[in-house]
């Protein structure tokens, strides 16, 4: 009988030697006359566990990890094909209590699945959503997501419903759908999972927001940091388009969706959905001023709805299962569920989905096991590099849009990276100031310039030169960026370098007055 | 003037393609290493724009480069989830191993260092990428490992 194995094909896994695992199964299955079937999977997004092995059994899948090229020959004297006893076996994949606590609804096929299999795709309710979608009405499908609460998950938290409704109702001779996998806020993850792992998925919501808007024509555009992402999106494409799930006349019902992916160049601000829209039109990616709306004059000056990987991505389930469904995760105007990413100083990184209203000490203790170091947490940067970081008197606080916007923090992407006591929050502000001016697009003034002053301002306050005058003339132009910048990159620049100063003030050699007078 | 005629020729194909400057710089660095200055202006021609137009979108993005790199492109991450894990400190290690500086090549052409923002192994932080391999967890050993590995491939 033959067995099957699975090796994941994510690039955290590949990271580690995936390939090598696998290769190293396959030849020790053929020089003991295995019977075994490969699948190269997506990753469960258990990264401290990677190469994560898994042997499918009578039980279920057992799961063997992290598992080295060396571990192979000892694995299969242990029996592991089935299930056998050895010092990496972890039970029952299933029942991991890192994954076991987690609501996984978008994420529910990662890992689990063949990413590029559309047989695989569909056992597991796939293109449910695309078949339910093609049976409604175009306003019927955006009522639909306005209905679920989904807002987007890129950052700006903007109801996903909105943008398409605005879409459907533009007249035009062309409409787009562009999806945002320009994710390049450290710390986050699930768009680079969700596109190594389920790419089926993205493709799935994409195809509906088409139908849902009368757009034909989608753009993937995906960072060049991530060739694993784009190979497999290319591959995933190319097997809808063969079942009819893409094309001309998705499964006969008249309508189509083509769908193509484009590379983009290592610009952050890209990002951003106007300066993403003039880099896939092949210029320089400058922010656009607003209004416009790209949801009236967006890619090509057409009606565009531009969304992020994982709001796409989070389509399909809501057409598959109905709106009340999604709704009745998460609290608040925070609807469904985000897949948070536990990165950084941390013992037990990886992609933790739950429901909106977690705290973040959950998830550093809980799922994330403290820190790698061993050493004190003490400072949590959430949201990318423009997310504040959150000290630990707000660990506390639900994980939600509108509960950390009330103390001048962002949930954003959900990206959460850790560090350690050793820390010194003065150099990490002064990266934020310093990236900002390396990655500033330079069309306005407070973000170009005000970046290079911060990289200035802080370098005087850390050796003191006129401290005092030196940290009003910081929160000035902090002020200034926040209030003055024409989008997020210099809008948000002062949250980390903010929040580091007000939080850590003695890592900038300025006395905590509050503190004192408490 | 081989190289002229490969940009000439993948600039041709990309030019009537929505948005096709930037698909076209990525065929020509993808064929050649690099996007060579004197490239500039065919492309130029090609898609009816100013040389300062294609100079300033060759110029503006992180990833194409004017000058080819080295044999080996290693690129360490500098983003906040691995400077978490001693990222700095790595970049230095690589720095003294490679023998050159960020955004350098070493004198014998065989590496060069480029910083990079982000390859999504937030979680296995350090990470690099050595000629678009990605690794993570990275020592100073296991970097020094992984440059002796791909050197003896390459």
């Amino acid at each position: 009988m033959t067995t099957t194995i699975y090796v994941p094909r994510d690039s955290a896994a590949l990271a580690v030697g995936a390939d090598r695992v696998a290769r190293q199964i396959e030849a020790e299955a053929r020089a003991r006359n295995a019977d075994v079937r490969i699948v190269r999977n997506g990753s469960r997004g258990l990264f401290w566990l990677e190469t994560l092995v898994e042997v499918t059994t009578p039980q279920g899948r057992v799961a063997y990890g992290p598992v080295t090229r060396a571990d192979v020959a000892g694995l299969f004297d242990a029996g592991f094909l089935s299930g056998g006893a050895h010092a990496l076996n972890l039970g029952l994949t299933e029942e991991i209590p890192y994954l076991k606590k987690q609501e996984r609804l978008t994420f529910a096929r990662m890992g689990v699945t063949d990413p590029v299999s559309v047989a695989d795709y569909e056992a597991h309710e796939g293109f449910a959503g695309l078949r339910r979608a093609l049976a409604l009405a175009p306003a019927e499908i955006v009522q639909q997501v306005l209905d679920s609460g989904l807002r987007g998950r890129g950052g700006a938290a903007f109801p996903a419903g909105i943008k398409w409704k605005t879409v459907l109702a533009a007249q035009a001779p062309q409409k787009y759908i562009v999806c945002n996998a320009d994710e390049g806020d450290s710390g986050t993850f699930s768009d680079r999972m969700t596109m190594e792992g389920d790419p089926l998925m993205l493709v799935e919501g994409m195809a509906i927001a088409g139908i849902a808007t009368g757009a034909t024509e989608g753009y993937i555009y995906v960072r060049s940091e991530y060739p694993h992402a784009i190979a497999t999106l290319d591959e995933a494409i190319r097997h809808a388009e063969q079942a009819g799930f893409l094309g001309d006349d998705i499964l006969g019902s008249g309508r189509g969706f083509r769908l193509i992916v484009r590379k983009a160049a290592g610009a952050y601000v890209c990002g951003e959905e106007t300066a993403l829209l003039e880099s896939l039109e092949g210029r320089r990616g400058i922010v656009r001023a607003k209004p416009p709306l790209p949801a009236l004059q967006g890619l090509f000056g057409q009606p565009t709805v531009i969304n992020n990987v994982i709001t796409l991505a989070s389509v399909p389930l809501i057409l598959a299962r109905g709106t009340d469904f999604y709704r009745n995760y998460g609290m608040g105007r925070s609807r469904g569920t985000l897949p948070f990413q536990l990165a950084g100083n941390i013992r037990h990184g990886g992609l933790v989905e739950k429901a909106f209203g977690l705290s973040l000490r959950e998830l550093l203790y809980d799922f994330g096991g403290g820190s790698a170091s061993g050493r004190p947490i003490k400072a949590v940067q959430v949201g990318g590099p423009l997310g504040a970081y959150v000290p630990e008197s707000q660990w506390d606080l639900p994980l939600d849009y509108e509960a950390y916007a009330a103390v001048g923090a962002v949930v954003g992407h959900g990206g959460i990276v850790v560090h350690d006591d050793t820390a010194d929050m003065s150099q990490l502000a002064r990266y934020a100031m310093e990236f900002c001016a390396l990655e500033s697009c330079g069309k306005c003034t407070p973000c170009r310039i005000g970046s290079t002053r911060g990289v200035e301002v802080i370098d005087k306050i850390t050796s003191n030169q006129n401290r005092p005058q030196q940290v009003i003339l910081l929160r000035d132009l902090c002020d200034t960026m926040l209030h003055g910048s024409l989008c997020a990159m210099g809008g948000m620049t002062p949250y980390p370098v903010l929040s580091a100063i007000n939080h850590y003030p003695e890592d900038f050699g300025v006395e905590a007055p509050d503190r004192a007078a408490a | 003037m081989k190289n002229l005629g490969i940009a000439t020729s993948i600039a041709a194909a990309h030019k009537d393609m929505p948005g096709g400057l930037l698909p076209a710089l990525h065929g020509i660095q993808d064929a050649l290493g690099h996007v060579p200055p004197d490239a500039v202006p065919v492309i130029a021609e090609q898609f009816n724009l100013s040389r300062a137009e294609v100079h300033g979108v060759v110029s503006y993005y992180h990833h194409f480069r004017s000058a080819p790199a080295g044999r080996l492109l290693v690129q360490v991450c500098r983003a906040e989830a691995c400077k978490a894990m001693g990222a700095d400190a790595l970049l230095a290690h690589a720095e003294q191993r490679l023998g050159c500086g960020v955004h350098g090549t070493s004198a014998d052409g065989r590496y060069s260092l480029e910083p990079v923002f982000c390859l999504g192994l937030c979680a296995s932080s350090p990470a690099i990428a050595v000629n678009d391999e990605v690794h993570a967890r990275i020592t100073p050993a296991l970097f020094d490992d992984i440059v002796e590995e791909a050197r003896q491939d390459s």
